[in-house]
Parts: structure tokens; sequence; C-alpha cells
């Protein structure tokens, strides 16, 4: 079977050039609406896009199909210009049954163009998803450009000579509507069906039948009456360099391995899984021979407490978790405080409070990385800004960890774990020397001698002749490491241990400035936002508005410069997806009287209410 | 702003540092050596293990006898002590590290397993010991004791159970008998007691044994073989605690009733006790009963045959869950049998890895998936 040439379709139908599109593809979560998105992104972005992702998906594994619970969906934006995020509302929606229309129709830009299953939706289904008649036979989807397909039986139709049992036949019908999808934004297959050879390469019936069924998908919305215009987004812009499409959970797992290379130690991962921070552990799993151990641990106490061992030990130990994991955490990474050691704590953040909202986003541990533990206990905090960004930060918070001989907070979040973004691959050479020096000399050791610069204790690792210590949580005498109660002892070792972090700024870049240096308005973010925020930001400069934007990666300590730059504006609004964590260290810190606005939907920022947020400060 | 309020603080720390601060750079000889394990012939005294820290346990705690004979035992094990770690939760007995001239961890409390399991990952090549107590071992931690455990990471792990909780001063413990009177059951406390064999056992532990502190001799022979063993161990010593629980074992372990009141096992051998070894036990059905050799017919033949090394571990169970006084108390290696460690099988994925697909390449990890190149 030959596939249409894009040149067949482009003489037999109408075409129109879009600048962004926005499409999301909703399904039950057993439907693989999560491979649909994935590849319809891989392939716009090989093809030149812009690409910005955000997949949504329930707690559930598989709640009970068709129901409301069940949708998962997976959005995503590609454009011919720069984007930075997953696009508000979608202008397209794939939904495979009456259950993902009605989650996801609210969403839906008025006059969009909605593609529907009308073999889903039947009596049981419309029941299951509370609709008292057919919606798409009632005319109360008017207001879209609705267009019904028949995917499931067509799937099957297209599979009428495949060997393969039914079920697995009715599974494939999402490439039915990728297909589709293919046809209307004028995407070139192979990318797909080489993913498809390659992921079912041992079973080619398998892989034959979704190929088989993509293009049935595709010729169908090539030869019908239905679809009369086809739409082209051409490529983005893009600083010229070698790219691939990555997910911050991804980003973040190769990241550390880079660190650890960087130092020249091997890579400890303790974790326990928890949803979203597990793809790290699965990511790290994969890459032994790097000499990377991974250790499921038994509870997320043993987790962090095998990785503080394994630092002790001279690794570069790191842990990953979510919120919940990381208040167990909270007594180790005392601990950790205390025998100044190297440690990373990976937190992707998701909604809380308690087991919270599992699958979905949220920025609200960032005062838990900051206090959470007992007594003045402080760690260095660095945050992600993009998927692609993971990789930079988890190479910083290496280097700050071990530079520093102490643990860093490294805060991600459900939406930057699980979006994906078209990442520059850095050159090797560019990446920094991170090499650590263990103790050797016995000469003037001791466990608590400091370096003068960064404050650090020698790093000096079991096996080494001559350098026998203890160390432990108890306070220590300073210099010689050894217990100590005394009154001015404590007072002095617990300023160091702060001192310490904030000695950290050394190395920190300053804060950059997006915009102008002064101005009337600042918006001031941190991790996840960025991309909202600065689109934002953009649209309002573009019509010619005074307002700015910086965004934080260095959370303790902040950057040098930071101070300055607030005071240099009439306004600073902080918009976090929590209550205003941010908003509070900062005007404590600084005495600013900065703007928090906050949102904690388990979603991310839409511009436009960014926008609107800012223009009342204009 | 946190610099500003700290400088007072700084002028002080300026004055303490020494100007320089010298690293040698030569961390290939120091992993070679970590990694190839070439244990150069070291002769040590048990001395060389004993720190300038002064001990600070209570004068006639049973903590004394443990710590004398693991450093008379350490000269002994061949093992130079840089390669040796001793890692402790929080407890009385988890002030051990801080005695002892190796490398050493006092952890928090109930978690120096999962520490341990870190260490012993990380660097195979060390020996890696644990001291823990009845609360931190079997209370807080439990959860990292059953899985330790049943791992088979090679650690050494030392239970020092004295059925009370010492530091916090005088609580009843997870292993204090149904009853106790104490500062948190004046009344006396309703909570049974766990055997922590059992659990040893449940957890499909390695090596099992178990000593106390009055008898130095069999204590240090205990500590030899928990340190000989290759996988997970637990060694729990009967510990008295002087101030808060004394004599909790001196109904059975006192000099002049210690024969007939307790069982030393022996390997290979028949249980049999008393001072003139008239004594022994015989299984009837999965019970255990005490006879005496030579009335209603009863022989040696008659008794249960110790098996330390037998792949089923039920016998060992049985034997372990013997108390006085129904039952003389049961005392020295119940289980130790072979398998696979936890650090063997981690080195050999490693290593696996590598030979399948190379040492890992930056590069190539990098440009993995899918790439276009835009000019």
């Amino acid at each position: 079977m030959s596939a249409t040439t894009l040149e067949d379709v482009i003489s037999s139908k109408q075409v129109e050039e879009l600048e962004t599109v926005t499409i999301r593809f909703a399904g039950d979560s057993g439907d693989g609406m999560q491979v649909t998105g994935g590849q319809f992104t891989s392939t716009s972005a090989i093809i030149g896009n812009d690409i910005s992702t955000l997949p949504d998906f329930p707690a559930e594994i598989r709640a009970p199909a068709g129901s409301l619970p069940g949708v998962s969906g997976y959005q995503l934006n590609f454009s011919s210009r720069d984007i930075r995020t997953p696009g508000d509302e979608p202008q397209v929606l794939v939904a495979m049954n009456p259950a993902a229309l009605k989650t996801n129709l609210p969403d839906l830009e008025p006059g969009g163009i909605l593609v529907v299953n009308t073999d889903e939706f039947n009596a049981n289904n419309l029941k299951k998803a509370g609709y008292a008649s057919n919606p798409i036979e009632d005319g109360s989807l008017t207001g879209y450009r609705l267009f019904k397909v028949p995917i499931t039986s067509n799937t099957l139709k297209a599979l009428e000579n495949s060997a393969l049992p039914f079920k697995q036949q009715d599974r494939c019908k999402n490439f039915y509507a990728l297909g589709l999808m293919y046809w209307l934004y004028d995407r070139p297959m192979e990318p797909t069906v080489k993913w498809v050879n390659d992921k079912f390469g041992s079973k080619p019936e398998v892989a034959d039948a979704n190929i088989q069924v993509m293009r049935a998908g595709f010729n169908y919305a090539d030869t019908t009456e239905l679809f009369t215009t086809h739409y082209k987004v051409g490529k983005a812009k893009i600083k010229p360099g070698k790219y691939r499409n990555i997910t911050g959970n991804e980003a973040t797992a190769i990241g550390f391995i880079a660190g650890a290379q960087l130092t020249g130690r091997p890579l400890f991962y303790g974790s326990y899984p928890i949803t979203p921070a597990s793809d790290i552990l699965h990511e790290l799993s994969k890459h032994k021979n790097f000499g990377v151990k991974t250790f499921q641990a038994e509870d997320e106490i043993a987790a962090i407490g095998s990785a503080i061992g394994a630092s002790f030990a001279g690794s570069i130990g790191l842990t990953g978790t979510s919120g919940p994991g990381v208040a167990l955490k909270s007594e180790a990474i005392g601990l950790a405080v205390m025998t100044e050691l190297p440690l990373v704590i990976i937190d992707v953040q998701r909604g809380g409070p308690s087991t919270g909202l599992p699958t979905k986003t949220e920025q609200a541990d960032l005062l838990q990385a900051m206090f959470g533990r007992n007594s003045d206990c402080p760690v260095g905090i660095v945050a992600p800004s993009t998927p692609g960004d993971c990789f930079e930060m988890a190479i910083e918070a290496v280097k700050l960890a071990t530079k520093y001989m102490a643990p860093v907070f490294y805060l991600s979040d459900g939406y930057i774990a699980n979006g994906s973004e078209p990442w520059e691959i850095p050159s090797i050479e560019s990446l920094p020397d991170l090499t650590v020096q263990f103790r050797t000399e016995t000469e003037g050791f001791f466990p608590y001698l400091r370096d003068e610069k960064t404050l650090a204790r020698p790093w000096a690792v079991p096996g080494t002749p001559g350098l026998e210590h203890r160390i432990g949580g108890i306070e220590k005498k300073h210099i010689t490491g050894n217990v100590n109660y005394e009154p001015d002892n404590h007072d002095f070792m617990v300023r160091l241990r702060a001192e310490k972090i904030q000695r950290m700024q050394q190395d920190i870049p300053d804060i950059e400035i997006f915009g102008d240096k002064t101005g009337k308005v600042l918006v001031l973010g941190w991790g996840s936002t960025y991309g909202a925020i600065t689109t934002a930001v953009e649209q309002l400069r573009d019509q010619g508005k005074s307002v700015s934007s910086a965004h934080l990666k260095y959370l303790n300590p902040f950057p040098k410069n930071l101070g300055e730059v607030l005071k240099s504006y009439e306004t600073v609004i902080i918009p976090e997806l929590n209550l205003g964590q941010l908003a509070m260290l900062i005007r404590a810190q600084f005495l600013v009287d900065a703007v928090s606005f906050s949102q904690v939907k388990g979603k991310p920022f839409k511009v436009s209410s960014l926008v609107n947020k800012i223009k009342e400060f204009l | 702003m946190l610099s500003q309020r700290f400088l007072v603080g700084e002028c002080l720390l300026m004055t303490c540092f020494p100007k320089t601060r010298v690293y040698f750079n030569d961390e290939k000889r120091i992993m070679s050596e970590l990694t190839n394990g070439a244990a150069t012939p070291v002769k040590l005294t048990r001395k060389d293990f004993v720190t300038d820290q002064e001990v600070r346990w209570c004068p006639g705690c049973g903590d004394y006898s443990i710590l004398a004979a693991v450093q008379k035992v350490m000269p002994e094990l061949g093992i130079p002590k840089e390669k040796i770690v001793f890692i402790s939760g929080i407890g009385c007995s988890s002030r051990f590290p801080y005695y002892m001239n190796t490398y050493g961890f006092h952890t928090i409390h109930g978690r120096a397993p999962a520490l341990a399991t870190g260490v012993k990952a990380a660097n195979p090549d060390l020996q890696v010991w644990v001291i823990t107590g009845d609360g931190d071992s079997l209370s807080i931690g439990g959860n990292h004791f059953i899985h330790a455990l049943r791992r088979n990471i090679n650690l050494k792990i030392v239970l020092f159970n004295n059925r009370i909780y010492g530091l916090t001063k005088g609580q009843y413990s997870p292993t204090s008998e149904l009853g106790k009177k104490n500062k948190s059951a004046p009344m006396g406390t309703i909570d049974y007691p766990i055997n922590p064999l059992s659990l040893a056992f449940a957890a499909e532990a390695t090596f099992v044994g178990r000593s106390m502190d009055t008898d130095p001799k069999h204590l240090s022979t205990m500590v030899e073989k928990l340190a000989a063993h290759k996988g997970s161990g637990v060694l729990e010593v009967y510990q008295n605690c002087n101030i808060f629980n004394d004599g909790a074992f001196k109904g059975f372990n006192e000099r002049d009733v210690r024969d007939d009141r307790m069982l030393y096992l022996e390997h290979g051998k028949p249980l049999v006790f008393g001072k003139d070894k008239s004594k022994g036990i015989r299984l009837k059905g999965v019970t255990p009963e005490v006879v005496t050799i030579g009335e209603n017919g009863v022989t040696v033949d008659d008794l249960l045959v110790h098996d330390e090394n037998a792949p089923e571990p039920s016998l060992s169970y049985i034997i372990g869950r013997m108390e006085y006084p129904e039952y003389p108390v049961p005392m020295g290696i119940f289980r130790s049998v072979s398998k696979p460690t936890y650090e063997d099988m981690l080195t050999n994925q490693v290593e696996s890895a590598v030979a399948a697909k190379g040492a890992g390449s930056l590069e190539k990890l990098i440009n993995s998936g899918e790439t276009w190149t835009i000019n």
C-alpha cells in the first residue's frame, strides 16, 4: 500500500496557511491519546515547527471505560513562530467518546474544529457521560465546526483482512485519528511509520495494523467531502542547531547522568515510586552502563537515606519524589544538612496537600523546600523553567551540591515533567567541568575544616587510609566535627550553615530581564510558569506596554542582583501556582510590596489570564 | 540580607580558618584501592580501633561489653580499618560509632539500615556494620530492618536488645514483656512483644544469631561469625540496661543458673543443655518439648539436631521462639545460609550493561532518540 503523497492532496483540496494551532486529543485513558499526541508532536517538531505540549491524564490507570474521570487528554501547540506554552484554548478538539467531549468542550474556542468518533456516541456511553440527548445530533454543537467520523468502524473496516483479535484491532483507532489530523495539518506520516516499526519490531502484525489504520484515516480525510480545507503551518525560525524533542523528566534524568559524569563520580539514585516522578527512576534504571546505580527503596525515607549513604561513600547521591515524599524525607534532609554531604533532592511537584491531585501540576512546595524541616536548616534550591531547561538545572544542582557540600532541592513540577518541547542538544564541550576531589591528605585533616571561599568541608570517603572519622546528626564542634553541646559553638554552627548556603550566590548567575531595565511593571516568576509569563509579557510589550519579566531559576539563595532589579519597577507582580509562596519570600527578604497572583487549579496559567492581570497595573 | 546578618559570625569564621585548603588530586589511586579491594596485610591491635572520644554510657551498661568484644574482634579480621564503616541509628547503642576508630555515621532514628544500604551499594568493597537497638530497629525502623534483611545486602547488623527505651529514660520498647511496669505504662504494658529473631527469619535473613553482654567469649565468637558471613546478617545481643531495666535477663543468664536455663546451639549437634548435659529439646509435632535424657526412654537420638545451614528456616524459627521459663533460652547461630547478595547482583548488572552497550557515552546519550537539525 502506498501512501498518498502530499502533492496529491494539495492538488485536490484547498490549503490555508496558519501561524499557530493548538490541538487537543481526548479519549478514554486506555485509548492511547498520549501516544497519539506524542506522535503528532514529534512529527511537527521534525518538520520544523516550534512546539509545546501538555499531557493531562487521570490518576486512575483505567477508570471505568467511557466515564468522565477516565478521560485522558494531550494538548499541543505547534507554530511557525517561537512559542513557549501549549496554548490557552485548543482550536481543534478530537473527542473519542462522549465523556471526552463533555470534559473538554468547555475549553474549545468558539468556532473551533471538533472531530468526534460517532461510533462511541451510543446510549450507554452518553449515559455514562451524563448526556440526556446525543450532542452530535441535538444541535447543541452548532457553535463549532463539527466533523462526524465513524472512527471505530472505519478502523475495523481497514483491518478486515488482519489476523489480529478484535480487541487489538479496536485499539488501533487512535492511529486513525492521528491519520485524520496528519492530513488536516499537512504532516508527513513517515516519522510515525518509522516509530511504529521500531516500537513493535517484534510484533510486525501489530505494527502493520497501526500503520494501515493511520493511512486509512489520512486517506479518508483526503477523499471524502467531509474536509474541504486543510492547513499548513510553516517552519518556525528556530535557532540553528541540533534538536530533539524532550520531556522534563527525560531531561532531568539525563541531566543528572551528565552532572555526575562531569564530576567524575558515579550517580546513585535512591527513589520510591510516586507520580509524577517515577519516570525519572525508569529512565535512570536504563542507563546502568554509565555506572548509574538505581535503588528502588522500601519507602521515601529509605530512598533518601540510601542516597545520603551513597554520598558519604563518594557517589553523587540523588533522590527523587513528589511533595508527599518530601514530607517523609524531611528529617533525613536535616541529617544531610548537619553532616554537610552533597545531595540532590528532586521534587516533581503536584497538586496537594496530602495526596491531592497526583497527576496535576502545582508549585506549592517552595516553602516546604525552603523551610520544611526542624530548626534552621538551609538548603540550596534550584528550579528548571522548561522541559529542556531541566538538563541544565540538573547539572547546576550537582555543581552546587558538590562544590558547597550541601543538599540542594531541584523543584520541577508535573507540567514540566510530562510536557515536552524541542531541546537544542548542547555540545559536550560546552558543559562545565565539575571534577570533585576527595580529601586524601592526612596531615592537618579535620572533618569540619572548611574551604575559605565556599565554607565547604572536605569530602573524605570511607576507604581512604588515615582519614577515618565519624559524622552524625548531633551538633558538631567547629573544625574537629566532634559531638559538641556548647552554646556558642551551636550558635556559630547554625550561622555557618546558613552562610554556606548563602555563599552559593558566588556561583549563581544574575537574574536576566526580558524587556526594559526599569518601568511600570515587572512580572517575576519561577519554575514552570516561564512560558506563560514570557508569552504574556511579550504580547503586552508588542502593544507598547511598559512591562518586563524576570524568571528565577535559583530560589535559595536568590541571585545577587535580585534586590536591585525589584526596586527598578513601580509594581512587581508574582504569578504562582500556589497561594503566594515566592511572593512571601520576596516581601520578607526585600521589603518589596509585591503583588501576588495565584492560581491552584492543577493546571498551568493561561496566557490570557496573565495578560488580564498585568493590565490592571498598567 | 542573610549575609548582612551574618557579619559578626563571619569575622569569627575568618579568624578560625587556616589560610589554605590542600587537596591531593590522586583520586585514581584511592578509587583503585577501593575497587580492587587489594587488602595489604595489616597488623592491627585493639587499640587501633579505639577513638579519643570519652565513652558516655552509664557505668555498668552492657554496651561496654559489646564495644569491647567488637574492638577485640576487629584486628583479627585482617581488614584495613579505613575499609570498615559503622552506621547507627538513634538510642544509647547508636553512640557506638563514635567510639570505633573506623569510618562512622551516627544517623537518624531507625534509618541506619537505609543509610548503610546506600554505602554498601555505592562501594561494595567496604565492610559495613549497623549498630541498632530494639526501639531503633524494631519500632521506628522496623521497615528498613525487614527490607535490608530480605535484600540480602551484606550488612552486619548488631541489635542491642535491652527491652527498654534507655536514652529517652525508661519507656517500654517493642521487646518489653507484656505487663512490664515502666514510665509510659505505670499499670503495665498491654503491648505484646516482638521476637526480633522471628522477624529476621520472616524477612529471609541469611544469618541470624544471638548472644549476650555477660558472656564476652561467646559474644566475640558470634561477632566473628557475623563478620565472616556474606549477606545480610543480624546478631541480637541481650544487653542489660542497669538504669531503666536492670536484670532484664538475669532470670536465665546469671552465671549460676545459665547452664540450666540457656541452650548453646552447635551446628550438627543435638539440642542439649543443663549443667550435666542431661536435658534436651525434642519436637512433638511442631512444638518443642523439654526432655531429660534417660528418662521415659528418651535418648540423645530423639533430640532435635541443629542445622544452621538448613535451606528451610522453619526449624530455626521454632528454636528461635523458645523462651524462658517454658524453655531454655537458645544462644548461638540459628541460621547461616548463602545466596547471591544484593551488591553483587547490582555490580553484575552494571557490568553486564557496560558489556552489552559499552561504557556510557554522554555524547550518545544526549543525542539519542529522534533528532533533527535546523540550519
